[in-house]
């Protein structure tokens, strides 16, 4: 029950919100979220209610904190590449 | 650029490298084993699912805690569900919870007998049972963190059908981290807090048990690379013998929480003293409902006769079940000896074998021995 997951607003009805979890709709409750969310937000479902809502820029802060921890050690150089790579890879895989 | 979900999955392959490295760099300069600890089931579902065992370098060892609910959850607990279901009473609960061994029988088995036993994912959905049989009495069994109790607070605020109440057994997760630092045995040095608890509770919950018991403290998130970010910082920390809090999951936690989440959590529920599952009472452990609204509250709205259920006989296996030890981090399930022989997800002796959460479950969901070091 404890799982977690980011899912997109694709439309809101007074409390409840229809909400796409990578490629799966469910209605989620609004009641308890941190801040207030309109369509095209994502969301962190907990058990049918959206925990937090999480903005746009704190992904990119998460992944440059992750690029932070890895900045110490020199290997940023060949994460550039290695986006590259990545990008390349998530659009093979995208269904 | 990867759209917006891609990049919700934290998990390009070439930034966990490059964090596995940093990881192996810092324990090998640490030079002795280090121990770390999680208290969350999706943590250690991750990491199995993932094969991150096989990244982590080998002189770390991260031992899954308390981190299962529905585990923790002891055998009068289930009793009492179980015990309503017997009187008549419709019992709503989360799905894992069906098969979780009580003292006589699990609620899955009080369904087979004729009980109205039914799983839910959501307390959205008790009460819309309740709802439909109105002439019924309906009583959801509630389990999970507090994360889960604030559902079940913000369903009891927004007003429940009068034939509908709640059977708590939350669990607070904070006074068990304190239990389990404490365990003379436990050669922990520091924590990796869930995320999904701290979205709500707030990163700063954890700062009153760094002072006390001067481990560090790390909320990580659920992806390969917030886990494998949060453990370079927990080791860094380690290194550096800083007990502190750190957030390694800005994108869902804030030093504070969510506030009104938090609001909703403790007018409705109080802290109580408990026992969990195997591991030993936990003072505050448990999450009971308010006084206020005892009018909601099944086991003051029912006489719950649990006495009767007792046959005096203890369950067969149940004296040989190592749960305790592993939930509290001392034991691994390979290290039991009904694991994947006398007790599988399909006939499970222990607590952590029902729940998908259980350390024992995703063991042996993923191959038994989730740790390719120890292939190689």
């Amino acid at each position: 029950m404890c799982l977690g997951v980011p899912g997109r607003v694709l439309s809101i009805e007074g409390m409840v919100a229809e909400v796409d979890f990578f490629g799966v709709r469910k209605e989620l409750r609004l009641d308890i979220v941190d801040e207030p969310v309109a369509v095209g937000d994502y969301v962190l479902n907990h058990v049918g209610f959206a925990i937090r809502r999480i903005p746009p820029e704190e992904v990119q802060e998460t992944l440059a904190l992750f690029d932070q921890i890895l900045d110490v050690t020199g290997a940023k150089d060949d994460l550039m590449a290695m986006d590259v790579q990545g990008e390349i890879a998530a659009g093979r895989d995208r269904r | 650029m990867a759209d917006a979900t891609t990049r919700m999955q934290f998990r390009d392959p070439a930034r966990a490298r490059a964090l596995a490295a940093r990881l192996a760099e810092l324990v090998d300069a640490l030079g002795r084993p280090v121990s770390v600890m999680h208290v969350c089931g999706s943590h250690e579902q991750a990491i199995a699912r993932f094969g991150l065992r096989a990244l982590f370098p080998r002189g770390l060892d991260v031992i899954m805690g308390p981190g299962c609910p529905v585990c923790v959850t002891d055998a009068p607990e289930i009793d009492e569900a179980v015990a309503l279901a017997r009187q008549g009473v419709r019992v709503a609960t989360y799905g894992d919870m069906l098969r979780v061994p009580g003292t006589a029988i699990s609620l899955e088995e009080a369904g087979a007998e004729g009980g109205a036993v039914e799983s839910v994912y959501s307390i959205t959905q008790a009460v819309e049972l309740a709802a439909r049989h109105p002439g019924e009495q309906v009583v959801f069994f509630s389990s999970g963190f507090e994360t889960t109790a604030v559902a079940t607070a913000a369903a009891i605020l927004a007003g429940v059908p009068p034939n509908l109440s709640v059977l708590s057994v939350h669990k607070y997760i904070p006074p068990a981290m304190e239990i389990v630092a404490e365990m003379p045995e436990s050669k922990v040095e520091g924590f990796l807090a869930a995320g999904h608890a701290a979205a709500i509770t707030g990163a700063d919950v954890f700062l009153p048990f760094v002072e006390r018991h001067r481990l560090p403290v790390v909320v990580a998130g659920f992806e390969p690379l917030d886990i494998l970010a949060a453990l370079v910082r927990l080791v860094e920390l380690i290194r550096d013998r800083r007990p502190a809090v750190e957030n390694a999951y800005p994108r869902c936690v804030t030093a504070r929480g969510n506030v009104p989440a938090q609001d909703r959590l403790w007018r409705v529920f109080q802290t109580a003293g408990g026992r969990w599952r195997g591991i030993a009472h936990i003072p505050n452990g448990n999450l009971r409902l308010r006084d206020a609204w005892a009018a909601v509250d099944a086991r003051r709205r029912f006489q719950i006769d649990v006495a009767g259920l007792w046959d005096g006989a203890p369950a067969a296996h149940a004296e040989r079940c190592i749960c305790g030890d592993i939930m509290a981090g001392l034991r691994r399930p390979s290290a039991c000896p009904l694991f994947g022989r006398e007790c599988t997800p399909e006939a499970p002796v222990g607590a952590c074998m029902v729940s998908t959460e259980g350390a024992c479950r995703i063991w042996h969901t993923y191959g038994g021995v989730p740790d390719l070091r120890e292939a190689s």
